[in-house]
């Protein structure tokens, strides 16, 4: 009997988002320095960094907000060629739509704070296109359910919930129409701890059964260390280090990094 | 041949108020609004002797639309008496010497606030709505320069989203008036805030539709013979309201949209909305000989 052994998986597949060679400047300042960002299919790739590293822009640039001087961006998906920057502000939006879901930081940002929260799921159904009342209530609950965001509190409007609910109705509606890619931009930052290992529970949990890839962008260790496969530490607009977490946790090259790991531990 | 006899004699003001560069102007912004049915089309909306909100933008379409032969009809809430409606008309009669109507059917031009006529309007006739808020994405897109965008893009979606905010906190749709509605398979539009009894009116009708809005700066239009769907989902149809089992407490006539009017004892007697329609029923109901014209609604349905 012979042993054959399959190639590596990471030999084997092609990664899902590649970010090459991305440079952005404002005005005089460079937000981001040639990076270069991959993530591979059911991976979570994590982005720490300091305020002002640049992750944020960069993370901004994956949902397709804003477009580098120099670079691409391609997504490896079915009907998706190409590099992404070239797109028109339609085709964007119907990418942007169906294909990556966006949490942000600031729930102001990401959702209509007075419309219930029902609705802002169904918001993103009604941009692909549902246009029926059933199917909506359905769909929007199940994702809810999915964020473990409780089912009672369906039709209340984000204004009146917690942090902690308000980004569970955010991550629901990124995660309403199955996205390939999920971006989280510091999705605990200003949430209690408590509330914090809850919500990360949940990204777990998700992240799990569904096989989505995700970046997370955050300057919280603990964060990165729980949910990123690997990671990629910023400094002033480039990446200074990346590898698998374990390696970057236990064994930090770079200084910067040596002293972000110290500073934790 | 003197300077003189070349030069027009002096005049307080120009014909129909307004001076020429003014109409001209709104006469390009009609005819673009036209060729890009529901499409806003901003304009510089003259000063009119009247305060904003209160007509100016149909008040200045109809001064240029209108000539010595046309008959006006204006109506506000459905009544040609009302003292706004009756300052309108009597403006415009007095700066261009047209002839006024309550009639539907013998109005060439009609100006109307929150109401269209019941009876049917021909495809001779012109109807002017004045409109407070053109913007349809306003409730959903604040941001007017995103607002512009998202119709450029046909970025509707958001528009369903303010149904379903409506279907779930009160169980139905209670958009009221000015119901959102697609203007050949491509613009949405506010039907100015006619109510929902009036918007199917306008689909198909044989009637040119101009919306103006003096305060907001745009008009847009409903050429004859254009689609106009209200927006509504596929599992929950389009209503209208509950009128077509009213009945006038003083025409006697029935099935139209009716104004409510609560009585000393706590019920409330009906009163058809489209007052011409309710003197016409009374005079004809009294012998004289009226022609009453044929009504969109019949027996309360619009027949599809």
């Amino acid at each position: 009997m012979t042993l054959t052994l399959d190639a590596p998986r990471i030999v084997t597949t092609h990664p899902l988002v590649q970010v090459r060679n991305v440079s952005k400047s404002y005005g005089p300042v460079q937000a981001l320095r040639d990076v270069s960002a991959l993530a591979y299919p059911g991976e979570v790739l994590g982005i720490v960094g300091e305020s002002g590293s640049g992750k944020s822009t960069l993370l901004r640039m994956m949902n397709l907000e804003e477009t580098p001087d120099t670079g691409s961006y391609t997504l490896d998906l079915p009907d998706v060629s190409g590099n992404l920057f070239d797109l028109d502000r339609f085709a964007r939006r119907m990418l942007c739509a169906t294909c990556i879901g966006i949490v942000y930081q600031n729930p102001h940002l990401g959702l209509l704070m007075k419309h219930s929260s029902s609705g802002n799921v169904a918001e993103r159904l009604l941009v692909a296109g549902e246009r029926s009342f059933a199917t909506l209530r359905a769909k929007a609950s199940a994702a809810l359910e999915a964020s473990e965001f409780p089912l009672d509190r369906l039709d209340a409007p984000p204004i009146e919930l917690s942090g902690g609910m308000q980004q569970r109705v955010q991550l629901a509606k990124a995660i309403a129409l199955e996205p390939a890619l999920l971006l989280l931009d510091e999705p605990t930052t200003g949430l209690d701890v408590s509330v914090q290992a809850l919500v990360l529970d949940t990204l777990k949990r998700l992240q799990q059964e569904r096989r989505i890839t995700m970046v997370i962008v955050s300057h919280d260790l603990g964060v990165i260390r729980t949910l990123a496969d690997r990671v990629m530490v910023m400094r002033g607009g480039a990446v200074v280090e990346a590898g698998l977490t374990d390696q970057i946790f236990q064994d930090p090259q770079h200084a910067y990094t040596q002293q972000l790991v110290h500073a934790k531990l | 041949m003197s300077l003189k006899t070349l030069t027009k004699p002096w005049e307080a003001m120009a014909y129909g108020f307004l001076d020429g560069s003014a109409k001209r102007e709104i006469r390009r912004k009609m005819i673009k609004a036209i060729a890009v049915p529901g499409c806003q089309m901003p304009y510089a909306s003259r000063e009119v002797p009247m305060a904003r909100g209160w007509g100016t933008g149909g008040l200045q379409v109809s001064l240029t639309l209108v000539n010595p032969t046309m008959r006006v009809k204006v109506i506000d809430q459905g009544a040609d008496d009302s003292v706004n409606a009756a300052s309108i008309r009597r403006f415009i009669a007095r700066v261009a010497g047209a002839p006024t109507t309550m009639d539907t059917l013998d109005a060439d031009l009609i100006q109307s606030r929150h109401r269209i006529p019941e009876e049917i309007l021909r495809d001779d006739q012109v109807l002017v709505l004045q409109v407070p808020n053109p913007e349809p994405l306003r409730p959903v897109q604040p941001n007017m320069s995103i607002a512009r965008q998202m119709h450029a893009d046909a970025d509707y979606g958001r528009m369903w989203l303010q149904l379903y905010e409506q279907i779930v906190r009160s169980g139905r749709v209670m958009q009221g008036a000015s119901y959102p509605s697609l203007v050949h398979g491509r613009h949405v539009m506010t039907p100015s805030p006619i109510p929902r009894w009036d918007v199917p009116k306008l689909n198909m009708a044989q009637h040119l539709t101009i919306l103006s809005a003096g305060r907001e700066k745009r008009i847009f239009a409903v050429p004859p013979y254009t689609r106009v769907e209200p927006l509504v989902f596929s599992d929950v149809p389009y209503k209208v309201e509950d009128h077509a089992d009213l009945t006038c407490h003083r025409s006697g006539t029935r099935g139209f949209f009716m104004n409510e009017i609560p009585q000393e004892d706590g019920s409330s007697a009906f009163e058809v909305s489209d007052s011409e329609w309710g003197v016409k029923a009374i005079r004809r109901r009294d012998g004289e000989e009226v022609a009453l014209g044929e009504t969109w609604y019949k027996n309360g349905r619009m027949p599809s």
